[in-house]
């Protein structure tokens, strides 16, 4: 009753009529669901390590102005962040008279070669980089350059973030129009 | 001499056990790692090449592209308390019943004070989406509010515990001032140590960092 026919030919004979089933393995291949199993693994695997989100530490100075950073014209570098991932750079203090050839533009492929430059040819304790950003530039533009400095291992303390000044400002959106960045 | 004979066998091998073990594998895989909370405001953050992970629980200030600031207190024991101290010091008036909704339902904050009343009184559900987000010009900035009823309900504990937890995490597109002004809120408040949260990203090779092979630490 419960049993299967299992005999090949030859036993006893159904009647003339009777179809004589034909005979299936019970067996599956299971090669292709193994290959199916591994393949979801590792995407799992690949998927869950790859994003994590880490944590960049900063660290604010408190807005005390008695205890203002004396700066030396020769060490001092002022990056200032554009609009358009723009970088604009001079180093030492503006002068009114050279104040165009002194402000040149590059971008953050270039910034890195320049700080380490820069670093290189200072005496530690002169150097200081000053960062400014412009009210068109983003967000991602203020955390790459200070991930640029640590990037270029500049101690922390040889770097500050400032508010840019007018002339400054004037400076960059003549240089911007002057690039035709929008 | 009769012939040895050799029994022929089947070079098919049994599946099913490497199959179970897939399959058991990838059951662990799924069951074991956690899932990310769906995140109901898109946030794109910027790289770098800093190692530390980002902590769970955390006082989260989110930047969307927008320009939009909402903030989500995860520490869950002091969250009822930063609400309720907000609710005093700036005198908003809520009902217990709308307390309860901020401090149960509500993951994001991200209204103007005055139009928090209204909202939370309101049988309608706004998503995060929607909200105005937290005012932060340099006239009317809120988010320093919200701050300094943290640091109420922190003070006195540990505040390198507190300085963890604080997290900026922000979209890559937005704008410059808004973060000027999310760090203003942080100074005002005597807050001078935080973090940013950012994806991940290999030190690049030939540079200072690298050549010193020390990870990232700041």
């Amino acid at each position: 009753m419960a049993e299967m026919d299992t005999s090949s030919g030859g036993g006893h004979k159904k009647g003339p009529g009777v179809k004589k089933g034909k005979k299936l393995s019970t067996r599956v291949d299971l090669t292709p669901m193994v290959d199916l199993g591994f393949l979801l693994i590792t995407f799992f695997v690949f998927t869950t390590t790859m994003s994590q989100s880490t944590a960049m530490n900063m660290n604010e100075p408190k807005d005390d102005p008695d205890s203002q950073l004396k700066v030396k014209n020769s060490g001092a570098m002022t990056i200032l962040l554009g609009k358009g991932n723009q970088v604009y750079y001079y180093y030492g203090q503006l002068e009114a008279a050279t104040a165009s050839e002194q402000f040149k533009s590059t971008t953050f492929k270039g910034i890195r070669a320049l700080i380490l430059e820069k670093k290189n040819g200072t005496p530690i304790d002169d150097l200081m980089y000053i960062i400014k950003s412009d009210d068109q530039s983003t967000f991602k533009n203020a955390i790459d350059i200070l991930d640029e400095m640590t990037i270029s291992a500049v101690p922390p303390g040889h770097y500050a973030e400032v508010t840019m000044e007018s002339v400054e400002k004037m400076l960059l959106r003549e240089t911007e129009k002057a690039n035709g960045i929008q | 001499m009769p012939k040895v004979k050799i029994p022929r066998k089947s070079t098919i091998v049994d599946m099913t056990a490497m199959c179970d073990v897939a399959f058991l594998l990838l059951t662990f895989f799924i069951l074991a790692t956690k899932q990310k909370p769906p995140e109901v405001l898109a946030v794109k953050t910027p790289t770098s090449v800093s190692s530390k992970a980002a902590p769970d629980k955390s006082i989260l200030i989110t930047l969307t592209k927008e320009g939009k600031v909402f903030l989500m207190l995860g520490d869950e024991t002091k969250k009822a308390d930063i609400i309720n101290d907000i609710n005093t010091t700036r005198n908003l008036q809520l009902s217990p019943s709308e307390l309860n909704r901020l401090i149960k339902k509500e993951e994001f904050i991200g209204m103007p004070l005055n139009k928090l009343k209204s909202m939370l009184a309101s049988s309608v559900i706004i998503p995060a989406t929607a909200m105005e987000g937290i005012p932060i010009d340099s006239t009317n900035n809120e988010l320093t509010y919200w701050l300094r009823s943290v640091t109420n309900v922190y003070a006195g504990g540990d505040q390198r515990k507190l300085q963890e937890m604080l997290l900026i995490k922000g979209d890559g597109q937005a704008l410059y001032p808004i973060f000027k002004n999310i760090k203003k809120a942080l100074k005002d408040n005597e807050l001078f140590k935080f973090r940013i949260v950012t994806e991940g990203e290999n030190v690049p090779v030939g540079s200072e960092l690298y050549k010193t092979g020390k990870k990232a630490e700041h």
